[in-house]
């Protein structure tokens, strides 16, 4: 049991006032006889514990975990294919999880569901110790009713400590539904893992809706999921031997669930996530009309146009074109921004770029924390004398 | 069909910074929003209504100024709207959350179709919908871009899985999550936000649910935990250009040159 105890006797309204004036999220109240406590918005940041007046409130846990860490070991990433080719992010997977299974000496397994292991053998050139198959024709195509089954089977045999997803669509399907059903952790977009000696695995991401990180623990239950974006971490070279082994696993029964009529491949269409080149513009953009001069730059660098969420909630832009925590993740060689001022959230769409240029009038913007040029002018200026520089 | 839309409270802007000498969050100002997401799943609920009949209700989970997007849900259309909202509720994670939600649902009668936004812009985990339709024991679908038929029985969508489109049937009662932009929200109505009627308005406490056990909500009902916050890493070699404008862009076509980067 962990709680919030608001020693009341303590609190007079000098104390009561600063503490609702302390909490970000407005969380803390006077209940109906005027004892003062979190309500829901409360999101146990615990600031009222550290920062509030002294003893007023304590965070109390009263530890009562019965699992036996031991009995879970492996750190799974779950392969996920269309039946051609493996999704990029799974080798990205391994990668991180090799890195994460050597501090505490675990295997790496891969789970492969589908209606045929054709292409499992790849992920062992990819660090994989053991690839578990689970094949059945009802498996053919991705139906978050049988493949949470079939997850959930995996964990029940398996017993892995630690399960990375891809976030993905589907990911982002099946890997909640799975923790739901097993009552666990599951968390979102993680940008940064590492792996404590108790296997406890510590997930990074930014959170609250602002310009902060959150390291979160899942430490009461297993398996901890997470679910980790494409291009965040980087991929292992290809080894020209095969090590471990595929081990084809017995399916049980399990529920169908609803009924593919027709799978439709979209149309190749130019992304971000590919380009090398990256013109990104932001806020700082006066009118919709502009954002034809930023398209001539994108086109003259031979790269494409993205932006900020701003423009694309403005309908200036679309949704194919934004970077960030609710767009895409880019890892272009240049990336340059305008106008941008680079909230935690756009940040985490592009981090991992080669090289950043910052165009901004704000000298203190943020994004100035993780560009590697720092320009504090007029967007449009620069634009033009680049334009001219460029013939 | 009867219909109901899962709606959020969010901070109206994302102007949250940490104090690095203190470590405390700071947010400025206290204005909120509906998450913009949950406009598309509520527009789509209301042309379904406007189609097919039945009704569209919302429900939110959080702190009691919480109904202020329930108030607004029902000036843009929406028929009633409950919000869950209980002290054991403090401190949930997504799957605190989620499990409270779905035990609101329940005890709100039975809907036909659950419908949420993607993800919201506060915590953008895109994972509530899932959760909460594992707890109900209902079958869902994520990112959906149309519905291209309605019977009685359930519905046939697209559901958009990045490189592949899949046509599916869902059989009711099911949860699906809705992509951004396949619709246009339409804006509340001035004259729905005057006759707004109290009593279309009401609160749901643990008292109310089936479950009642204070160890599956809030804190207590969140495997995850926050162990710490702490500001984003800086870059530490960065070089900051001077001059005019034209000496500073003059200088960044060179560098590009130089990187043969073009």
């Amino acid at each position: 049991m962990a709680y919030l105890k608001f020693n009341q006797n303590k609190i007079g309204d000098k104390e009561a006032q600063a503490l609702i004036e302390l909490c970000p999220f407005n969380a803390i109240e006077r209940d109906e006889v005027g004892n003062l406590g979190p309500n829901s918005a409360c999101k146990n940041c615990k600031i009222c514990v550290k920062k509030g007046p002294v003893g007023c409130v304590e965070f109390i846990e009263e530890d009562e975990s019965t699992i036996d860490k031991s009995e879970w070991r492996g750190i799974t990433v779950f392969a996920e294919h269309d039946g051609n080719a493996i999704n990029p992010v799974v080798f990205e997977l391994l990668n991180k999880a090799r890195e994460l299974a050597a501090v505490i000496n675990h295997p790496v397994y891969a789970l492969w569901i589908g209606d045929k292991a054709n292409g499992a053998e790849e992920l062992l050139h990819y660090g994989a110790d053991k690839v578990f198959t689970y094949l059945d024709p009802e498996l053919k195509n991705f139906s978050v009713i049988p493949y949470t089954a079939i997850f959930e089977q995996f964990i029940d045999e398996i017993k892995p400590s630690s399960c990375l997803v891809g976030a993905t669509n589907l990911g982002r399907s099946l890997g909640p539904r799975i923790a739901a059903r097993l009552r666990t952790g599951m968390t979102a977009d993680c940008t940064r893992l590492e792996m404590r000696e108790n296997t406890d695995l510590v997930q990074i991401r930014p959170a609250f809706g602002g310009n902060i990180m959150a390291k979160i623990l899942t430490q009461k239950t297993r398996p901890q999921f997470c679910t980790v974006r494409e291009k965040i971490f980087n991929a292992m070279e290809r080894t020209d031997e095969a090590q471990g082994e595929i081990v084809n696993m017995d399916v049980k029964k399990f529920p169908l669930g609803s009924k593919v009529n027709k799978v439709e491949r979209k149309e190749k269409i130019a992304n971000i996530a590919d380009a090398e080149i990256l013109v990104a513009i932001g806020r700082g953009l006066k009118k919709q009309d502009d954002i034809a001069k930023f398209q001539a730059l994108a086109d003259k660098l031979g790269g494409q146009l993205a932006s900020s969420r701003a423009l694309v909630e403005a309908g200036w832009m679309p949704a194919t074109a934004q970077i960030g925590l609710s767009g895409k993740t880019v890892k272009p060689k240049l990336l340059i921004t305008f106008g941008i001022s680079g909230a935690v959230q756009f940040a985490a769409g592009m981090n991992n770029c080669e090289r950043i240029v910052a165009v901004n009038t704000d000298e203190k913007a943020p994004i100035f924390d993780v560009a590697h040029v720092k320009i504090v002018a007029d967007m449009y200026d620069i634009l033009e004398h680049m334009m001219k520089e460029l013939g | 069909m009867n219909i109901l839309v899962c709606i959020k409270q969010v901070p109206a802007s994302s102007d949250v910074n940490i104090d690095e000498e203190t470590g405390t969050i700071i947010r400025d100002g206290v204005d909120s929003k509906m998450n913009p997401y949950d406009l598309y799943a509520l527009e789509l609920g209301l042309q379904l209504k406007e189609q097919y009949g039945g009704c569209v209700d919302v429900v939110s989970m959080g702190p009691p100024q919480a109904n202020e997007v329930l108030e607004e849900a029902i000036a843009i259309g929406a028929d009633k709207g409950s919000l869950l909202s209980d002290r054991a509720f403090a401190g949930a994670d997504v799957l605190a959350t989620s499990y409270t939600l779905a035990q609101g649902i329940e005890s709100l009668g039975n809907y036909d179709l659950i419908l949420c936004g993607k993800q919201t812009t506060d915590g953008d985990t895109a994972q509530v919908g899932a959760e909460i339709a594992e707890f109900l024991d209902f079958d869902h679908a994520t990112n959906i871009l149309n519905i291209d038929n309605v019977s009685d029985s359930g519905v046939s969508v697209q559901m958009n899985l990045g490189d592949v489109i899949y046509h599916q049937d869902m059989k009711f009662p099911c949860v699906l999550t809705i992509e951004k932009d396949i619709n246009t929200p339409r804006l509340p109505s001035y004259k729905r936000k005057c006759q707004l009627d109290e009593t279309k308005i009401s609160m749901s406490s643990l008292a109310d649910f089936k479950d009642q056990d204070k160890m599956h909500y809030g804190l207590n009902g969140s495997p995850t935990s926050v162990e710490k916050v702490f500001p984003p890493d800086k870059n530490t070699e960065q070089e900051t250009f001077t001059g005019t404008p034209e000496e500073m862009a003059i200088k960044l076509v060179n560098e590009m040159k130089d990187l043969k980067l073009i």
